[in-house]
């Protein structure tokens, strides 16, 4: 067969375009283009939808309404908590896993990020069997102390934590692993203990790496929902987060529903914006 | 006195890693830089790994003004961190977070000292390298040779005992490189403990060190001083390293039978035996027709192979019995109309060769 030379038109900005970054064509195939547009459509409509319904004129009372506040508040300081004891636990942790070799580590990485893939709700039952009253630890809390955690902000805080906590630790494990260990080596020749080598050098060095994980663990932790009613239920101002408000006021009152939703919308946004060096920059992932 | 008493480095060990081997035995007195030349991969980098405790040893011992390093027979190990080693990295390693003074202070910090007292010590050394107008700074905002300063000041305020410096002027061009390196030279002559330079060029070598040794696939091939290594090579390596022709052959009185070929006529040493004959790409003159009669008792023919344009002469790579590498000046190339394939005749007159016994240790 000859290929035949079939002239088309290029547009000038289209010819600067292949002419800066080079390579040929770059129109989309129908049976790729058809799909693509519906994906699109699919993920798009429905925060359309939200936003088109949303009562603005509303929105401050809906908002004020004294479950939504309860609920928002509750959601905001326990999610920053949550994350709190993930970065107090969690990367020393991370740590551990990208530091240093003992038996059994892959299996403890394996159980790490578990949560990451468990549905939520299989954490919620996994932490009644074991905090509850009767449950494998909580009985002896309860004997002892006198302490029940389930149905408490505590069980919130332990539930959110559960879930959200493997985000931050895979991500700081990943940052320490491609760190350049040089910088350690050095410090260690120059008189660093391991413990002044973490704290001077590793810590500052992986910090924008913890910051991102600290974020995605916390809007991890903010829209936690499965967890949450499983092990700490939906008491109103105690355990009631602003997901489990949206579950419940969708029937009793959807415009706070749709205002709250429009909240954890905003905040996502938010935490997207934040991490757009990290994740939006096409392909590559520093 | 022993150099082990004095405050001496003394290395006689093995590192095995993988079906890499290392064995040295080398002996650095105070005060006195000790050039590792070497190729890549040779294990020089390994070297100085295991003397700052970065790699143990497989076998053998290093010890420091008589203190024990490392010790495998006994399992006596003194920690990276608490060893009193300065170590000048390859690419600095300065912390990027931290400013330049940060970085100086950071040793005696981890050291234990105070904050206020680790600033003062590094304020010495940060005025004594002429780093005061760039305390401020971060690494990233220095050049090559400030940076090169910058980890000599932070390696030489923890106090160290010993010194150890891997390729420090590798990381710059060649423009600054001259400076830095002079500079280095006096830096060193006031380090008062033993210092190892890691290098693979031989200039910088010859110019910082006080004795050289010269280590190829782990092993120690030849030690003394870098006019002695300039001047005999004993592996083809360190000839090639300072720009040598060397030959090995068999001496009979004035004449040296070549084993790659061909025969030098030599100024009679009385030499019986294996030898080592090394020629300098300058003595050799090169003609387009055979020379008429001379003084010069060596002439023999070769084509040309190759040319390289070096600084300022062009060295020939000639093919011939023996082979060898000329040096000649770009009119004499353009003048004799010199070109890969073309016949000339070599001449060297026999003062122009070092002849030299081949001792058993070397290959």
């Amino acid at each position: 067969m000859v290929t035949r030379t079939a002239p088309s038109h290029l547009t000038a900005p289209e010819r600067a375009r292949r002419a800066a970054r080079g390579g040929a064509s770059r129109s989309v195939p129908a049976p790729l283009l058809v799909p693509a547009l519906i994906a699109v459509a699919f993920l798009v409509l429905p925060l359309a939808g939200l936003l088109i319904r949303a009562p603005w004129g509303r929105l401050g009372v809906a908002l004020t309404g004294a479950d939504a506040t309860q609920a928002l508040v509750l959601s905001l300081w326990t999610a920053t908590v949550t994350t709190g004891v993930s970065l107090v636990i969690g990367v020393p942790l991370a740590w551990v896993l990208a530091r240093t070799t003992f038996p059994g580590q892959r299996l403890l990485r394996a159980l790490v990020t578990l949560p990451l893939v468990l549905p939520p709700v299989v954490g919620g039952v996994a932490l009644l069997l074991a905090f509850s009253r009767v449950g494998l630890v909580g009985r002896y809390l309860d004997y002892w102390f006198g302490l029940t955690i389930p149905f408490t902000p505590l069980a919130v805080i332990m539930a959110e934590t559960f879930v959200a906590m493997p985000f931050l630790i895979i991500t700081v494990e990943g940052a320490l692993r491609s760190a350049d260990q040089g910088f350690e080596e050095a410090a260690a020749t120059l008189g660093a203990t391991r413990m002044t080598v973490f704290r001077r050098v590793t810590l500052p060095l992986i910090a924008p790496s913890v910051g991102a994980g600290a974020v995605l663990c916390w809007a991890r932790a903010l829209g936690e929902f499965g967890a949450t009613i499983t092990f700490a239920g939906s008491f109103p101002g105690q355990t009631e987060t602003m997901p489990i408000a949206v579950y419940y006021a969708l029937e009793t009152d959807p415009d706070a529903a749709i205002a709250l939703s429009l909240v954890l919308l905003l905040v996502s946004v938010v935490v997207l914006v934040s991490l757009r060096d990290r994740w939006l920059r096409g392909g590559s992932v520093q | 006195m022993t150099p082990e008493a004095s405050g001496g480095l003394a290395v006689d060990a093995e590192v095995t890693r993988g079906s890499f081997t290392l064995a040295v035995t080398l002996a650095a007195p105070p005060g006195q830089v000790v050039g590792v030349l070497g190729p890549n991969g040779a294990g020089k980098s390994t070297l100085l790994s295991a003397i700052a405790g970065l790699t143990p040893l497989s076998a053998g011992r290093i010890t420091l003004a008589g203190q024990i390093l490392d010790d495998a027979a006994t399992g006596t190990f003194v920690e990276v961190s608490r060893r009193p080693v300065g170590f000048v990295f390859q690419n600095y390693r300065l912390f990027p977070h931290l400013t330049v003074a940060e970085n100086v202070a950071f040793s005696p910090r981890a050291r234990g000292l105070g904050r206020r007292a680790a600033k003062s010590a590094a304020d010495h050394w940060i005025d004594r390298l002429g780093l005061a107008s760039l305390a401020d700074r971060k690494p990233d905002q220095l050049s090559g040779g400030q940076a090169q300063r910058v980890a000599l000041a932070r390696a030489l305020a923890g106090q160290p005992a010993l010194l150890l410096l891997d390729e420090p002027l590798s990381a710059l061009d060649a423009g600054t490189r001259l400076d830095v390196q002079a500079e280095l030279k006096r830096h060193l002559a006031d380090f008062t403990g033993p210092c190892l330079l890691v290098t693979h060029d031989p200039l910088e070598a010859l110019v910082l060190a006080d004795q050289l040794i010269v280590l190829e696939a782990g092993h120690i091939v030849q030690h003394g001083t870098p006019a002695q290594i300039a001047r005999q090579p004993a592996t083809d390596y360190v000839a090639k390293l300072v720009g040598l022709n060397l030959y090995t052959g068999h001496a009979d009185g004035p004449q040296v039978k070549l084993t790659a070929g061909g025969t030098f006529i030599i100024a009679d040493h009385g030499l019986h035996g294996d030898v080592l004959v090394a020629i300098r790409p300058s003595a050799m003159v090169v003609s387009t027709q055979h020379p008429q009669p001379s003084s010069a008792r060596n002439t023999w023919p070769a084509k040309v192979t190759g040319l390289t344009l070096l600084a300022d002469r062009v060295r020939l790579d000639l093919q011939g019995q023996p082979p060898a590498l000329v040096d000649v000046t770009p009119a004499a190339v353009a003048e004799l109309s010199l070109s890969p394939g073309s016949q000339v005749w070599l001449t060297v007159k026999a003062t122009d060769l070092e002849v030299y016994t081949r001792t058993s240790s070397q290959p």
